[in-house]
């Protein structure tokens, strides 16, 4: 964007003129180029199909206490577990000041009993061992992910390691005692 | 440099409108190069082979692979037991991308040893690092195609490194996978994007050898060239040269090919991705693996910055600050030959890379080499220190505080004294 600089003060009146022509026109062009390459850059973005792939209905009166599934949302696994008296006891009673992201216990819960997260580690995206009875749960009962040793606690809140956050709660609703929508 | 005449009629009547075979002939026949090169200015023609090679056996493994996540793996399998010679095609574009990274990596240990990077030829180095970046670029997309537990995994854990960054991380995470999670859009479009890629990468080597040949070929002295007794033409000596070494390349090629087609790769990736199964150890290709240790080995705070944002950070700058090395190294002499004390260090570096690639390739909380109590996350880190400390902090100081042996006066005379000694 050229800035005429005049040392006598002189104006040439249709300088000026072309330099606000210059200005206009480049600026309209780099919009109208930004507007027409966003249909493209939104192309990319989750499609409509995806978008509507959004729920699933989970029955749960086959999971004993004590054990966990994992169904798949989104393309990606979720965790309910059937928590037993002691997990919920032992995710209710730590201290808020010692999480690494605090959050209460009741305030990823609807049902107690019931835990349900995203089935995904919040450092890198694998999947934290735990679910399948048997495997790993890390230092904190909950649940261990192997890729780069991120510890979770049976409220799927992160503990140690390098993952930022605790696991995902879905939207979900209770329809019976039993049965669940997610999403 | 004038421009030939030609003796034939047909060459004549298309140069005189489009002078590219003088372009041709100026480039890769009289282009005086220096004569004293050493085999390790083979590599560039050897990446430019391989390059070649990848396009084309790429462009046949197209015809019968299948972009979706049902049939993709089958495609490949299918490719491999069904297809005639698929098997050669397959374990061409595959271990090809090895050769590649070797003949790539060899290239700039070679620029870093000779100062390549330094006045003029900031350029030419420049390109060449972009080359590298397209080159990863194109090898991570690749590897997911055959939509193994690997290539799955890989795309997942890489992905995911950009959710790392503030506000935009998440959105742009999504906007990478087209959805929410790696799945059938991510594939497609690292397969468009895969086929894409080479072609650009093709262009900017068009670009690295125009850079080349405006600053000229460096050489083991770092001496520029001063008279003609310095350089030789490019034809024959350097074409021949360049074959020979090509020889030797394919022969060290086929071996991994025909001998030892998996030996590279890794095994869980003839596994079908599974989006519910991680696999216990994932690990990326062993290129990849030194950026790999450099990811892993952030484990802390900052300033409040989160160990998994500084970790892509540092990784990420791990090859930017190639970009500033032409103004880090304060030297006036290019040649490490006659830096006695820069020399160690560069061997130091080295060494420095490949303790990187064994890191990357470990578990975290393993031993380094079976030493007890020295654990592999440990000395990644030490070793990612000093990755850094040899841009930021040897090339600087050692520039100003050797003092380096005495220049040749020319190519020639270095050249004679050599003879002469022998
Ligand atoms: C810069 C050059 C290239 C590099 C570094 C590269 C790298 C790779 C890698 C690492 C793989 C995974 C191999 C495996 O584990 O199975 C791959 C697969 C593939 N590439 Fe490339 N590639 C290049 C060029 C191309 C081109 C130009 C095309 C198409 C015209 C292509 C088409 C494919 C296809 C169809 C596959 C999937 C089949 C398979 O997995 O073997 N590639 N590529
Ligand atoms: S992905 Fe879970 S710890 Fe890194």
């Amino acid at each position: 964007m050229s800035q005429t600089v005049q040392s006598s003060g002189d104006h040439n009146p249709d300088e000026n003129r072309r330099d606000f022509l210059t200005l206009a026109t480049t600026a309209v062009g780099v919009v109208g180029t930004g507007m027409a390459l966003w249909p493209f850059v939104d192309s990319m973005n989750p499609s409509k199909d995806v978008l509507a792939l959004a729920s699933v209905e989970v029955n749960l009166s086959n999971i004993p206490v004590g054990q966990a599934i994992k169904v798949m949302w989104r393309g990606k696994p979720v965790f309910i577990r059937h928590r037993t008296e002691r997990e919920i006891n032992e995710a209710e009673e730590v201290a808020l000041n010692e999480l690494v992201d605090p959050q209460a216990d009741d305030a990823r819960v609807e049902k107690k009993e019931w835990l349900i997260v995203v089935g995904v580690c919040t450092h890198l995206g694998c999947i934290p061992m735990g679910t399948a009875t048997g495997e790993a749960r890390g230092d904190y009962d909950g649940w261990y992910c192997p890729c780069h040793g991120s510890h979770y606690d049976t409220s799927g809140r992160i503990r140690r390691g390098p993952a930022p956050k605790n696991l995902e709660v879905p939207t979900y609703t209770f329809l019976t005692d039993t049965s669940v929508r997610i999403g | 440099m004038s421009a030939p005449v030609w003796n034939n009629k047909v060459v004549k009547w298309v140069d005189d409108r489009l002078p590219i075979i003088s372009m041709l002939h100026h480039s890769a026949y009289e282009y005086p190069t220096p004569k004293n090169l050493s085999y390790m200015w083979n590599f560039g023609s050897l990446a430019g082979f391989v390059l070649v090679t990848m396009i084309l056996s790429g462009i046949f493994l197209v015809m019968n692979y299948t972009p979706h996540t049902s049939m993709a793996f089958e495609s490949v399998e299918r490719i491999m037991r069904d297809v005639n010679y698929g098997w050669l095609i397959r374990y061409i574009h595959m271990n090809g991308a090895s050769m590649f990274f070797i003949a790539v990596f060899i290239h700039i240990f070679r620029g870093l040893y000779y100062g390549s990077y330094k006045a003029p030829r900031e350029m030419l180095w420049w390109i060449g690092i972009l080359i590298l970046l397209a080159m990863m670029a194109t090898a991570f997309m690749g590897y997911v195609l055959p939509w193994g537990q690997m290539s799955f995994w890989g795309a997942t854990v890489i992905t995911n490194l950009f959710s790392a960054f503030p506000v935009i991380g998440d959105p742009l995470v999504t906007w990478l996978w087209g959805g929410f999670s790696v799945d059938n859009p991510t594939l497609n479009r690292f397969f468009s994007l895969h086929y894409l890629m080479p072609f650009v990468i093709l262009g900017l080597v068009v670009l690295h050898v125009w850079a080349l040949h405006s600053v000229r070929s460096n050489n083991p002295t770092g001496v520029e060239i001063k008279t003609p007794q310095d350089s030789i033409p490019f034809h024959p000596y350097y074409t021949i040269k360049d074959l020979f070494g090509l020889g030797v390349f394919l022969i060290f090629f086929s071996a991994f090919v025909f001998f030892a087609p998996d030996f590279l790769g890794h095994p869980d990736n003839y596994i079908p991705a599974n989006p519910l199964v991680t696999p216990p150890h994932i690990v990326p290709e062993w290129y990849f693996l030194p950026f790999y240790a450099i990811l892993r080995s952030i484990d802390f705070t900052i300033f409040g910055i989160p160990a998994k944002l500084l970790g892509v950070l540092a990784m990420f700058a791990s090859i930017v600050i190639l970009f500033v090395i032409p103004w880090l190294d304060t030297s006036k002499v290019r040649s490490s030959k006659f830096r006695p004390v820069y020399k160690w260090f560069f061997w130091l570096f080295v060494i420095d890379t490949f303790v990187l690639g064994y890191c990357g390739a470990k578990a975290p909380d393993d031993y380094f080499m079976g030493i007890e109590g020295l654990k592999v996350i440990v000395m990644g880190q030490l070793s990612t220190l000093y990755y850094f400390v040899h841009f930021l902090v040897v090339m600087p100081l050692v520039g100003k505080l050797e003092r380096p042996k005495p220049l040749p006066a020319s190519i020639s005379e270095s050249v004679l004294k050599e003879g002469a000694n022998a």
